[in-house]
């Protein structure tokens, strides 16, 4: 039934086509949201076509096996996509103020829209967010060059785009799947769901996800293999520890989702029976290995953030982080506690009571180590000289929002609460509690902290702290009134409701959606303006916060090797104790040639043959998928055989460049704390408090 | 900046340089065997989970032939101990001809088993146990046949390996992927050792 050369593809495929034949608000959001993705094809192809920038595109970005660079193009893709994540969520709020016995949105639409923003948010926000932060960030604070394996970098970010582009490809060929972000079948099984939408998610989440766990053995290896001499474990960053811990158990939980991925592609592919309603499948054993990666995932996208958390602390209060080794055990605590918790996910599944006892316990443990650190950073502000700029304003929304959504988790672990309000809209508001004040507050801390660093200019002050509080402000009216919803009993993933008691809190949480919307745009504003007054917030020292570790050592950006040479490290807090009591900013003994990896197109061959492979199993295109596979294979073999990867960087080029630093350094007039934030504030710092 | 050398195979004190740069990518590799181990691990684990569930289609005794399973333990663990004795000329003889006459017995003993099981596949689907047949079968497909396919691209690899072996000679890259490679090898050993235990032994008892 399926043609040879197009498999099930065919014109009618698209929502536009559903749009002429009912013009209807519901179709007509399908419609408008499917043009987004085309047209904004267009507007970025004609972009670059104006500017002239393919060649500078592919040459400088594409092909690069730069650790920076790829991390910021991590953080383009988590960006591009949660836009669209956000926006989702916006439609499904508006959506919901509408749908007391109804609503502008057909049920159908309604589910696609939290299939897909899960899917987004987890997968392709959170995700590439902490991987692209620790990509860039890991390697300038272990002293290193680059990460240990670059090429298998690009890679990495080549399958998680592939993934990423099948779910934008969803939006205008054929539809997404409806069962949530988890896909649990036996819904989602051939028989109830026999379109293409559960195949893409299959394939984007199964292709993305092996970009995990090789980028998670990347920047394992990296911090084992490479940190610069004298940095041993107990003096790296704090950030640096929540990057290894979170790496390790990308490591160890990212296969479990490959196999629960590649099963329900089996059976929905090749007809097996792992999970069917008949002959012996087991649907309970999907939420089991589903979750087995589930759950650690939560820590794997928070940890970075902690990360991020225990540097600005100490940063922005000018003290150093309390109670490091703390700080060290809670992370490797939570590490390992995180893979013992993930059959809290499915309390009512029937697993019996003393097995959900066991579970229970372990989540309520989980939260004491989490507790630690939150006290830590408290004690590390406390008498510190605290600068209440943004990174320090979304460390504080932390203390407030996260501590709630993580006591309501310590409320959800015990079973017999969990029976009574699961799958209501306190779950909806719990794991937002923990993930947007958590994972993304951090995130964005992280990147006003960071993005000096990244492009050499800092981002205005203003609006980014307005941005900060109206997330707070946004986050707290769309999603604390949830808690009561689901109190009320409405549960979630619905599409409509009959209780009038429920409209009043929908209304305040559409404001709040309105609210983080205006956030969004805010920060891109911000992005853009700061970008257009590049020249008064330059910091080309690359010190603007007066930095306690070594990436705030060099230049902003950095160049491309990164360290002129490897720094000598005998403390924690390297750069903090350099500038107090030691020699910065001077020339190193000698000088090396610095060997760095070429660029190479592998990364989009194998992200591009990757996406057309998954493409081509959803729409049943055999031969393409053949061909794609082929791709690849020889695309691997072929690498083998290319002798020149890595080209050398002289010595004496190496010290010219040392050396007009440090003229540009001792040019530069220190600046103290208080004027921080103003135009005099060339990123050369002066060390107010010693050590 | 570890001083200390990976475990176990490893190039000895003969040739420090590649010994030096195969550090980085032999640990790197280890972590990637981990990872994969934890797929069978989860593949395991859902077997013995199904043991029952057959669906009313055929079990152990009806499909499995320990014949033809003792042959393929043999062969495939004779080409680890082949793939010992490449690993054992290069660190000794440091010749290509030896590594490469060891490799080629190696993957002659590889396709040996990959055929034979190939043919209990076949068998398997003539008495009416294919993979669609119940949840049990599936189960049992997927983590017998992950195993089979990663022997096939280690096949794969070998061949690549061999005709990087008559291009480079034995470069120090090269020299790096005959470790990763052996790594590769002796693991699908140690997964087919548990596969033995656990489906067909532990089956048939």
């Amino acid at each position: 039934m399926a043609d040879p050369i197009f498999g099930r593809l065919d014109w009618t495929v698209t929502p536009f086509d559903d749009f002429f034949r009912d013009p209807s608000i519901n179709e007509g959001v399908a419609a408008a949201a499917a043009s987004a993705v085309p047209l904004g094809a267009v507007a970025v192809i004609a972009f670059l076509t104006w500017k002239g920038l393919w060649g500078p595109l592919w040459r400088d970005w594409l092909t690069s096996a730069d650790h920076k660079k790829i991390g910021i193009m991590y953080f383009v893709l988590a960006g591009v996509m949660m836009l669209r994540g956000v926006l989702e969520g916006a439609v499904m709020r508006t959506h919901q103020v509408t749908a007391l016995d109804g609503g502008v949105l057909s049920a159908e639409h309604f589910a696609q829209l939290f299939s897909t923003h899960g899917t987004i948010m987890i997968f392709f926000v959170a995700t590439p967010l902490i991987t692209g932060l620790m990509n860039y960030v890991v390697p300038l604070q272990i002293g290193a060059r680059d990460v240990a394996f670059p090429v298998l970098n690009q890679i990495s970010l080549g399958l998680t785009a592939a993934g990423a582009g099948l779910v934008m490809i969803s939006l205008v060929i054929g539809k997404f799947g409806t069962g949530g972000w988890t896909m649990y079948p036996p819904y989602t099984g051939t028989t109830f769901s026999p379109g293409p939408g559960v195949d893409y998610w299959v394939w984007a989440i199964g292709i993305s996800g092996i970009g995990s766990t090789l980028a998670g053995i990347n920047i394992a290896v990296t911090i084992y293999k490479k940190r610069s001499p004298g940095m041993k474990f107990l003096r790296m960053p704090i950030f640096t520890w929540t990057s290894l811990c979170t790496a390790i158990m990308m490591i160890y939980a990212f296969p479990a989702l490959t196999v629960s991925t590649a099963m329900l592609a089996l059976d929905r592919s090749l007809d097996f029976r792992f999970f069917t309603n008949d002959l012996g499948g087991n649907m309970m054993q999907y939420a089991n290995i589903f979750w087995m990666f589930g759950h650690p995932e939560v820590y794997i996208v928070v940890l970075p953030a902690y990360g991020v958390f225990s540097e600005i602390a100490a940063t922005f209060s000018a003290k150093r982080i309390y109670s490091y080794n703390s700080m060290v055990i809670a992370t490797s605590a939570i590490a390992v506690i995180s893979f013992t918790v993930w059959l809290h996910h499915f309390f009512t599944m029937g697993q019996g009571a003393s097995v959900n006892a066991a579970f229970g316990i372990a989540t309520m443990i989980i939260a004491v180590p989490t507790g630690v650190k939150v006290y830590n950073w408290m004690a590390t502000m406390f008498r510190g000289r605290v600068r209440l700029s943004v990174p320090i304003i979304y460390l504080v929304g932390f203390f407030f929002l996260f501590v709630f959504g993580g006591l309501t988790g310590v409320i959800l672990a015990n079973p017999t609460i969990d029976y009574q309000v699961h799958n209501s809209q306190f779950l909806v508001a719990h794991f937002h509690n923990v993930l947007i004040p958590g994972v993304l507050f951090g995130v964005l801390a992280g990147v006003h902290y960071w993005f000096p660093k990244a492009f050499g200019f800092r981002l205005h002050e203003g609006p980014a702290r307005l941005e900060a509080y109206l997330w707070f402000g946004g986050f707290s009216l769309a999603f604390l009134p949830l808690y009561w919803l689901g109190l009320m009993g409405m549960p979630r993933r619905s599409a409509s409701y009959d209780n009038p008691a429920f409209e009043p809190a929908m209304w305040l949480a559409v404001v709040g959606a309105a609210m983080v919307v205006g956030a969004l745009g805010v920060a891109i504003w911000n992005f853009w303006a700061s970008a257009r007054d590049r020249e008064a917030l330059a910091c080309p020292v690359g010190d603007p916060w007066d930095g306690r570790t070594l990436e705030w050592s060099i230049p902003s950006p950095p160049p491309e090797y990164n360290f002129y040479a490897l720094p000598r490290v005998n403390t924690v807090d390297a750069w903090t104790v350099e500038k107090a009591v030691g020699h910065p900013y001077e020339m190193a003994p000698r000088y090396t040639d610095i060997e760095m990896p070429r660029s190479t197109a592998m990364g989009v061959v194998i992200g591009g043959a990757s996406a057309a492979m998954g493409f081509a199993i959803t729409w049943w295109i055999w031969w393409l998928a053949a061909l794609s596979f082929a791709v690849i294979v020889a695309a691997l073999i072929a690498r083998a055989f290319v002798r020149e990867t890595t080209r050398t960087i002289k010595a004496v080029e190496v010290e010219v460049a040392h050396r007009a630093f440090l003229r540009e350094a001792s040019r530069t007039p220190a600046v103290g704390r208080d004027d921080e934030i103003a135009p005099d504030n060339l990123g050369h710092a002066r060390p107010a408090v010693p050590a | 900046m570890s001083s200390s050398a990976h475990p176990g195979i490893n190039l000895g004190g003969g040739d420090p340089k590649a010994q030096r740069e195969s550090e980085t990518p032999a640990f790197g590799f280890w972590v990637f065997l981990m990872s994969d181990l934890i797929i069978f691990g989860v593949l395991f684990a859902h077997y013995v989970v199904m043991t029952g569930a057959r669906a009313g289609g055929p079990g152990p005794s009806t499909l499995f032939d320990l014949r033809s399973v003792a042959a393929q333990t043999f062969l495939l663990l004779a080409s680890s101990f082949t793939y010992g004795m490449a690993s054992l000329a290069l660190k000794h003889q440091r010749q290509v001809r030896p590594v490469a006459i060891w490799l080629i017995v190696t993957a002659a003993l590889g396709a040996a088993f990959v055929l034979l099981e190939l043919r209990d596949f076949v068998n398997m689907v003539g008495e009416g146990g294919p993979p669609q047949r119940s949840g049990f079968l599936s189960a049992l497909w997927a983590l017998t046949g992950l195993h089979w396919l990663h022997v096939t691209a280690g096949l794969v690899w070998i061949a690549t390996m061999l005709a990087l072996l008559s291009r480079f000679g034995l470069s120090d890259r090269n020299k790096t992927r005959l470790l990763l490679l052996g790594l590769y090898w002796h693991f699908l050993d140690l997964i087919w050792i548990g596969i033995l235990s656990v489906v067909y032994l532990g089956g048939l008892a």
